[in-house]
């Protein structure tokens, strides 16, 4: 049971997230703009690192919010709770 | 009568009550004990050495460990609750057991398990695992800080190893020392201490498993009292002072009867006053073994052999077991045993600098034979937490390598620390630096002197004593996991086979396997390995993975109180109560219970629901529809929000109107769908499908703070404030115009897709809007949860004069099958897209939404994807199972038969008078008209493809029809 | 028609409500128990429950609802402004629910969207959505720690404290209200029987001794 610490509500256990895969993945600003293979990209394509990986989570059964968190996938090591928004801005 | 085996008290008082004896059974003889034993102590004690026989070879085979790395003496607990596999090392004795020996796996109760297993969280700034010395120091240093402590250990008294042997602490015996301990522990308010708790888990972030048996050793349990609690500990900062384990040396003929570990030989001795033999062969590696012969000794037992592997071992170790009449055998080993139900007779020889056998075997008589191959360090919860070991040469052990904030602390004998004085310090320094990293400041404190230690030289390690003769290949009496059966031929076998990992060899053999996940024979099996192996240490060759759990935990544990009627969270209506009385039959959808059909007496499913779509055809029937997920969303840009998370276009609907949606993911394909109503402006009302409320508030909410943080909208979950019920039928308009007296019911007055604000009759505030999931004229009442019972029976009571009948979801599905409306999830699975439903007409030209840019995709803009169509069995009583699949009428069924799609809904049609179904079918829009076949229970039933809508295809029911 | 003008509408609004622990009042009381190891379980039903959504951001907007509404709103994670009977919880960045007699729904909405006005935000009337469950007595956080994963420990949580978390499998919004310890559990109402079951079912041990 890891634990979480939300950056509103602080910390708590796992049971209380969803996992919202990878962090930063923006949506074309345009979608008409890209190509097939770019728009697949943004639907399929995610990095799976051995080490720190920033990944999303929302606060399902707290505060409801999303959140980034900067996680090691090997040792599950967490750090740098943060809202979460988009890269671009 | 006393039992053979016990020491007079004069001799070894022992931590039992003498003045209380206990009956107990085993394997139908009545024997006794007294408390404070477990079953193996009381059945040595009684002269019971062989209690079993082995798995595969059936060997006879005896008590080894007086804890739970006990291989073989595994037994089975009769009672109301019958329990499997439990090591008689492990059971505390209590009048009336009743146990038999076992050998392979047990039985369970045919009866359910009454017994309460429970669970609770506790958090704490320390947790200490092991109340041995070393924990017990800690558990005292981190205490007195003010930190809140969390003490467990899993024997009932507290002291660990101290509780065998003869210490001395602060110039008194160890066990007032303990005493002191306890007490002062006992007095600290933030620290709890739990006894008969094993850790079995510890997990990332600091988080532990411990299962506490609460009640096995009491005569009486209270009907609500747990007799096992499963704590789901949090912890800042996790101290492990687990211990080591004692392991046996692998020769030949290695498990008969008598041949038990030297340590425990000593704890039965001393805790227990149990002498298990008279005449005792000690084999050791190192000096621990030379207590257990002393204490031999001391109590009367004659020890014809201390037999060492190292050359010179420690002189005054030697002087002093020769002075009590023992005789030392330095640079030796034991090559094999003889006797047969209990060992007779030890071969000894001597082993030279290289450790290959030397000299001229020699026979020493004994009826016990104690032995010490070493130390392993308990390490299995720190490697479960992501701990890595290396292997100490000097300790001969696996301890453990990496130390780190998110790492455990270990100390003790767990990290190959054996001294008692050195035990202590770590503890102390341990406990006060845990502390003081959780903000609770204190210096360790000053450790107290000791005497009567353990010696500590070097051992001189050894886990395999060669065979004389044969290879080793053949050596099939080298026993390497007693449990399991296994010896030095198998791990061959299994190199032979090419096997080189050890997590390969262990499952090949099943080494390490058993209930004790191979406790006394991890270490030696890898020892095994790297001679067959010929690498230079077992460091080379590794450990297994450490995984949860340290020790077998009851399923019924793990389920706690969450089984029977408490096992599922179960969500139900304000109008449940009336559906119950109703005598409906429910079905689950997530956590909800919705009523499925009415049964009336005597009617089965299939009449039930016939009857429940007539009335809503022809007359007037109701629903429970208050599952629906609701989410208001509000704010100024929330019409440019529906718009780009919905295919169809909301912003410029007419405040007061409602419009269906759909939502999609990114990839084009359904989400979910509802109806949403325009309350204001910047007001709307998304209903969601009944599984799908929580997820896609969840997503509206990522996409408002991930990529459109500009917008103006917040979303509420209001499922639950509403309470609905559909009054769907021909008669709908007359009930609710009977109930909302003041409302214009008129087709003209109030249209499709429009919805009310209104008083019922009896004065409820209502919001009554016109959709349809049927394709007959229907309302839908929404009004406060609160009110829903009264509001159902007011709908019950207003129609009952025109037979108003109320309906399940069965009949739901029904309908809305007949007008070819999909239920994603049903009809739809994360593959389809709205177009590949035909719903073209809901999907906006004119406006993005998310994943319309999916829909240009090459993969998803092919137009002979799998698309939803309706079916007609030709054999019109023929009803489809869900689910199977269809293929071309003249293909051949064998595999591989190339499927062309699956039923995804299929009923029996009370309006059609017959079976339908619809079905998702590669290129299906062109195969209308064809006919396919669906191969299920050995036969193959022809179908006609149709186009997805059985019913009233011109919509002309809508609206109701005139009648006088 | 005569069966549906059975019911005054001045008076019998009222009588028409139910929340969804009502029939279980008395199975409540048997099963609660006073004394030193006592614990009492009870439903407040029908309070008073607005949900506010204000970007946190704009102080001149938090203060014209404080004013409007006549409480403050606290802002410090996971607490409570107020009393038992008016209170105001915070519920997350942006988010807080207002608790107050039943009955008074309309009129915090009304003044909450008059102080918005022309503001961004929301107020969602949602008392029927959530029925109260009252957990009280010296051995209350022995209950509670049978089946939630908080830290309830007086030196993490506290009178005037409160969190949305899971008490069994259950999302609940738990409430601090006393240190005896008082517990409010504000659960979505189809949960309520099962939450119900389950914690009688962990007071059981105290109150069957």
């Amino acid at each position: 049971m890891l634990l979480i610490h939300c950056p509103w509500c602080g910390a708590r256990d796992e049971a209380e997230f969803r996992y919202g895969g990878q962090a930063h993945v923006d949506r074309p600003p345009d979608p008409n703009a890209v190509d097939d293979r770019e728009w697949g990209e943004y639907l399929f394509v995610r990095d799976n690192p051995r080490g720190r990986f920033s990944e999303r989570w929302v606060h399902s059964a707290g505060c409801r919010r999303w959140f980034d968190v900067v996680r090691d996938t090997a040792t599950n090591e967490m750090s740098a709770e943060v809202p979460s928004r988009s890269g671009r801005r | 009568m006393t039992s053979p085996n016990r020491l007079d008290a004069t001799v070894r008082p022992g931590r039992i009550d003498r003045t209380r004896r206990l009956r107990f059974t085993f394997d139908g003889t009545e024997l006794h004990g007294h408390p404070g034993d477990t079953l193996a102590s009381a059945l040595l004690a009684e002269g019971r050495t062989e209690v079993t026989t082995s798995v595969h070879r059936g060997r006879p085979r005896g008590i080894v460990a007086a804890d739970r790395t006990e291989p073989n003496a595994l037994v089975q607990l009769h009672g109301d609750c019958p329990e499997p596999m439990l090591p008689a090392t492990r059971v505390e004795l209590r009048d009336g057991l009743v146990a038999e020996s076992l050998s392979g796996i047990g039985w369970v109760g045919d009866r359910p398990d009454t017994a309460v297993h429970d669970k609770k969280y506790v958090h704490a700034d320390v947790v200490i695992v092991g109340a041995g010395p070393s924990g017990l120091a800690a558990a005292l240093s981190a205490g007195r800080s003010g930190a809140r402590v969390f003490l467990v250990d899993e024997q009932a008294e507290l002291g660990g190893r101290l509780l065998d042997g003869h210490e001395r602490i602060d110039g008194a015996a160890a066990t007032d020392w303990i005493a002191r301990a306890v007490r002062e522990l006992a007095e600290i308010p933030e620290v709890r201490v739990l006894t008969r708790a094993t850790a079995v888990g510890c997990y990332d972030h600091d988080y532990l498993l411990v299962a506490e048996h609460r009640t096995d050793h009491l005569d009486t349990v209270g009907p609500h009292q747990s007799q096992q609690r499963l704590w789901h500990v949090r912890a800042r900062r996790v101290v492990l002072a687990t211990g080591a384990h004692e392991r046996p040396v692998v020769f030949e003929d290695n498990d008969r009867p008598g041949i038990m570990l030297a340590a425990a030989v000593r704890s039965y001795l001393n805790r227990h006053a149990v002498l298990p033999g008279r005449d005792a062969v000690v084999f050791t590696t190192s000096d621990s073994a030379y207590s257990t012969a002393l204490d031999l000794l001391a109590v009367g037992a004659s020890v014809p052999a201390l037999v060492d592997t190292r050359p010179q071992p420690p002189a005054h170790l030697v002087d002093q077991v020769e002075a009590a009449g023992g005789r030392v055998h330095p640079g030796s080993t034991v090559i094999s045993t003889k006797g047969h139900d209990r060992v007779r007779g030890a071969r000894v020889t001597e082993l030279d600098e290289q450790g290959c056998l030397s000299g001229i075997p020699y026979e020493v008589d004994c009826d016990l034979l104690a032995v010490c191959g070493g130390w392993s360090p308990v390490v299995h919860l720190f490697g479960q937490a992501g701990g890595s070991l290396r292997w100490d040469r000097t300790a001969a052990g696996f301890v453990p390598e990496s130390s780190g904030t998110h790492l455990p602390r270990v100390i003790g004998s767990a990290r190959a620390t054996h001294d008692l004085a050195g035990s202590l310090a770590q503890g102390l320094a341990a406990g006060a630096e845990a502390a003081t990293a959780c903000g609770f400041r204190i210096a360790a404190p000053r450790v107290p002197p000791t005497s009567g230690d353990r010696p500590n030289s070097r051992p001189r390690p050894l886990w395999l004593v060669p065979g004389m003769t044969k290879p080793p290949e053949q050596w099939d009496r080298h026993f390497v996991d007693l449990q399991r059966d296994a010896t030095v031929a198998d791990v061959w076998r299994a190199i032979g086979a090419g096997m080189r990992s050890v997590e390969h060899v262990e499952r090949y053999t099943t080494i390490s396997t058993g209930q004790d996940r191979g406790k006394t024979s991890g270490v030696n099996a890898i020892g095994v390995i790297a001679d067959a192996l010929m690498v230079d240490s077992p460091g080379e060759v590794g450990t297994t993975t450490f995984r949860p759990p340290y020790a077998p935990v009851r399923f019924a544990l793990m389920a706690g109180r969450e089984r029977g009627h408490l096992h599922e969270p179960v969500r139900t209506t304000s109008m449940h109560s009336w559906h119950e009385a109703a005598g409906a039959e429910f079905e689950n959808v997530g956590q909800w219970k919705r009523p499925r059909y009415y049964p009336r007496p005597g009617e089965d499913m299939d009449a039930a629901v016939q009857r429940e779509c007539r009335a809503a055809r022809t007359g007037v029937a109701m629903q429970d529809v208050s599952t629906l997920g609701r989410i208001e969303i509000v704010g100024s840009d929330a019409p440019e929000f529906l718009d780009r998370v919905c295919t169809s276009g909301f912003a410029e609907l007419a405040v007061g109107r409602a419009r269906y949606g759909m939502m999609c993911g990114a990839d084009g394909m359904v989400l979910d769908d509802g109806v949403s109503m325009r309350l204001a402006a910047d007001r709307y009302l998304m209903s969601t499908t009944t599984g799908g409320a929580a997820g896609v508030l969840e997503w509206l909410e990522e996409w408002l703070r991930t990529e459109w943080s500009e917008l103006d909208v917040y979303c509420t979950s209001v499922t639950e404030q509403w309470a609905a019920v559909a009054v769907v039928g021909p008669r709908s308009r007359d009930v609710v115009a009977r109930l909302a007296p003041d409302l214009d019911v008129s087709s003209a007055g109030f249209g499709f897709m429009e919805f009310r604000e209104t008083e019922l009759y009896n004065g409820i505030p209502a919001r009554i809007s016109r959709i349809s999931f049927s394709g007959e004229l229907a309302f839908e009442i929404n009004v406060a949860r609160w009110y829903g019972l009264a509001t159902w029976e007011a709908v019950a009571a207003a129609g009952a004069d025109h037979g108003i009948t109320p309906y399940g979801a069965e009949t739901m599905h029904v309908l809305r099958a007949e007008k070819g409306f999909v239920v994603v999830g049903q009809d739809t699975d994360g593959t389809v897209t709205p177009l590949d439903l035909g719903m073209d007409r809901l999907v906006s030209r004119h406006k993005d939404f998310i994943g319309k840019r999916s829909f240009a995709r090459q993969d998803t803009a092919r137009t002979d994807r799998k698309q939803l169509v309706g079916l007609l069995p030709l054999e019109r009583e023929r009803l489809l199972p869900e689910g199977v699949h269809l293929v071309e009428p003249d293909v051949p069924l064998r595999p591989p038969v190339p499927m062309l799609g699956h039923v995804t809904s299929s009923y029996r049609s009370a309006a059609l008078d017959r079976t339908f179904a619809l079905a998702l079918i590669r290129d299906g829009r062109r195969r209308i008209g064809d006919v396919l076949h669906a191969p299920f229970e050995g036969s193959s039933t022809a179908v006609e493809v149709t186009r997805p809508v059985f019913y009233d295809e011109e919509g002309a029911r809508r609206d109701g029809v005139e009648h006088g | 028609m005569t069966v549906l003008n059975t019911v005054e509408p001045a008076t019998g609004l009222a009588s028409l409500r139910r929340s969804p622990l009502a029939d279980r009042a008395a199975e409540f009381a048997a099963s609660s128990a006073d004394g030193l190891r006592g614990v009492r379980l009870s439903e407040e039903a029908f309070l008073t429950q607005v949900n506010l959504r204000v970007p946190p951001e704009s102080p001149a907007l938090l203060a014209g609802l404080e004013r409007e509404l006549g409480l403050a709103l606290p802002h410090r994670p996971n607490s409570v402004v107020g009393d038992e009977r008016d209170a105001v919880l915070w519920l997350g960045p942006d988010e807080w629910l207002v608790i107050a007699p039943e009955g008074r729904a309309d009129r915090v909405v009304s003044r909450a969207r008059t102080a918005m006005a022309d503001s961004v935000g929301s107020s969602v009337d949602v008392s029927a959505d959530r029925t109260t469950v009252r957990l009280a007595g010296p051995v209350s956080r022995d209950v509670l720690e049978k089946v939630c994963s908080l830290d309830l420990h007086p030196r993490a949580f506290g009178a005037g404290q409160c969190a949305r978390t899971l008490v069994g499998r259950v999302r609940v919004a738990l409430w601090q209200v006393g240190a005896e310890p008082a517990y409010r559990l504000l659960v979505h109402c189809s949960f309520a029987g099962y939450l119900a079951d389950l914690l009688l079912d962990a007071m059981a041990e105290f109150t069957h001794a």
